[in-house]
């Protein structure tokens, strides 16, 4: 057997598993940590903590992992901040990862930050691309003051992003790769200072976001809660989705599952209704493929009117009702 | 009596804040000149505070690093119920990534003494990385439940709350002392009050620099972060818009004819 030598370090994702599932930007991560080690010249290792995880492992290697150190514990089944950053951190200064990534999920909020702070190393959130310059240092790009921001972390490591679900395509897995799956022990003396007594999932109401093929968004043009609620009609008539921009859920309309950007989720639908939204890149960047995208806003000059396919400037509290109501008649015609 | 430190921020004014822009031929930021407030959700940890003070007696705190401006959001604070405001202001902490901010809130935190919880706001407005608050917790080696949305039993030494997850909640155990991250759905916060306001007047706001924290310069601002800007571009869009116009009738009726020929409306 001979050995490799790989002049940098390896390119890592922390996997993340629900009831034994891994989740889908788990998979789409590694396909693109695949993408960058390639062109290192280094392996891609994943971190999965979970229980009874043998299978899902197998996947992780078809999906491009050489390596999956496994964590196979009941004490791990659910998420804890305290056992999970205190081995990933230990593996982390054994293996010296070059690039360190993680889903934008409620756990990617959270364990990045108390990796990162640990290891003193920079941390870069909501990633909407990640590329490696002439200098193999990673560009970490998300949306800003209009534009695009490329931020890097030039010389600590690893370097640490996190994407959403939808920012990078799902792998073809490929159950030929060979791979290597390394178990993990729990380490034993954890403070314990937090402690999960309750995990409630409730079923989301209506389309789910990520899926949709319609997606209705509402932003701060929607006035008040009775112009959200034309937004909301607007959604159901078309069957649609019902997504949102900051701004609707800071003046509380709607929750923060709604949310479509850059820190929300990422859709792809085949036809996009943005109303009463200006179009600011953090909401844009999270519609990705879109076949047809609509804007209403009563802002002619709003950024959205570069955006789209179809615009139409007008007040959407005025506008919608009215669209509702000849679409209803369309539909009966 | 619980020590609470409510760690806030001055953000620009979100309302005015899409005025600061990359400009596109220089591609450096346009500044506006836009107001620092109170970031939103700092609103609802300063809440908080001034709940738990009000139920149990608590000596609050309140630490912000930023420009000399952000004085003026310390003090909102003050009047909001805070009995003690710190400014962290040096030309030193310029340009801090979420690291280099959070070890200069912990060294703010070490100075300011003890403390039973540190509250702050999920995510800044103009940031929202989500980062300070678990980044805070750990250079301070304290526990942190990131998005509480209820504070469920309060207990001598140990806290019950509960913390939003996608589609769903966790309820968790945390020992004091802590570090909460907070959301909105936790409180609906006070608006200032006449009485608070003179109040707030007769409290001193203190600033600390470097010296003051007796840290190194390498530790703190641009150099002491790991993560910098590498560039600014503004984006170009591939498509092509087409404006329907005509009266609100016909601006519908037209959509609606697009659409149904890009086949998303069927007529029964």
């Amino acid at each position: 057997m001979t050995t490799v030598e790989f002049r940098h370090g390896p390119v890592w994702v922390i996997a993340e598993q629900i009831e034994g599932r891994v989740r889908a930007v788990s998979f789409q991560l590694i396909g693109h940590a695949r993408k960058l080690a390639d062109e290192l010249g280094a392996p891609v290792e994943v971190i999965l903590l979970g229980e009874s995880l043998d299978e899902p492992a197998q996947q992780l290697i078809a999906a491009g992992a050489d390596t999956v150190y496994l964590g196979d514990d009941p004490d791990l089944a659910f998420y804890h901040p305290e056992i999970y950053t205190e081995m990933i951190v230990r593996l982390a200064q054994e293996r010296q990862p070059e690039i360190m990534l993680i889903g934008s999920t409620p756990m990617g909020r959270e364990l990045p930050a108390l990796v990162a702070a640990r290891l003193r190393t920079g941390l870069t959130a909501h990633c909407i691309d990640l590329v490696l310059n002439e200098n193999m240092i990673l560009e970490q790009k998300v949306p800003g003051y209009g534009g695009l921001i490329s931020i890097i972390c030039p010389e600590r490591r690893p370097q640490m992003a996190t994407a959403a679900r939808g920012v990078f395509p799902s792998p073809e897995l490929d159950t030929s790769r060979p791979g290597r799956v390394a178990p993990l022990v729990v380490p034993k003396e954890i403070p314990h200072r937090i402690e999960t007594l309750e995990i409630v999932r409730e079923e989301p109401e209506g389309v789910p976001l990520e899926s949709a093929a319609v997606v209705v968004a509402g932003g701060a043009g929607a006035g008040d809660p009775g112009g959200w609620r034309e937004i909301q009609g607007l959604a159901r008539v078309l069957n649609a989705a019902l997504g949102s921009t900051r701004p609707a859920v800071d003046e509380g309309w709607t929750e923060l599952e709604t949310m479509i950007g850059q820190s929300g989720k990422v859709v792809s639908p085949e036809l996009y209704l943005g109303v009463g939204l200006s179009g600011e890149l953090q909401h844009m960047v999270g519609i990705v493929g879109a076949k047809v995208m609509v804007a209403v806003n009563n802002d002619a000059k709003s950024p959205v009117f570069e955006q789209v396919d179809y615009g139409i400037v007008d007040d959407c509290r005025e506008f919608v009702p009215v669209l509702i109501e000849k679409i209803r008649e369309y539909q009966t015609k | 009596m619980l020590k609470i430190v409510v760690c806030v921020k001055a953000v620009p004014d979100p309302e005015k804040a899409d005025q600061i822009r990359i400009d596109p031929v220089s591609k450096a930021l346009v500044r506006a000149d836009v107001p620092l407030v109170l970031n939103p959700l700092d609103k609802n940890a300063m809440e908080a505070a001034v709940q738990l003070k009000e139920q149990f007696g608590a000596h609050v705190s309140v630490l912000s690093m930023g420009p000399p401006p952000a004085a003026n959001v310390v003090k909102e604070c003050l009047a909001l119920g805070a009995d003690q405001g710190i400014l962290l202001s040096d030309r030193a902490f310029a340009g801090a990534d979420a690291y280099a901010t959070a070890y200069t809130l912990a060294r703010g935190v070490e100075k300011i003494g003890s403390y039973d919880l540190i509250l702050c706001g999920r995510a800044s407005s103009d940031g929202s990385t989500e980062w300070v608050g678990p980044e805070l917790a750990t250079l301070l080696d304290t526990p942190i439940v990131t998005m509480v949305e209820e504070i469920i039993e309060y207990g001598d030494e140990w806290w019950k709350v509960k913390s939003g997850l996608d589609n769903g909640y966790r309820v968790v155990r945390v020992k004091l002392p802590a570090v909460l991250t907070v959301t909105r759905e936790l409180n609906t916060p006070r608006t200032l009050s006449f009485s608070g306001i003179i109040k707030a007047r007769r409290k001193q706001i203190s600033q600390w620099g470097i010296d003051d924290l007796d840290i190194p310069e390498q530790a703190v601002g641009l150099k002491g972060s790991p993560t910098i800007v590498s560039e600014m571009t503004t984006q170009e869009s591939t498509r092509e818009v087409e404006m329907i116009s005509g009266t609100r009738e016909e601006m519908a009726e037209r959509l609606i004819q697009k659409l149904a020929d890009a086949g998303f409306l069927a007529s029964s």
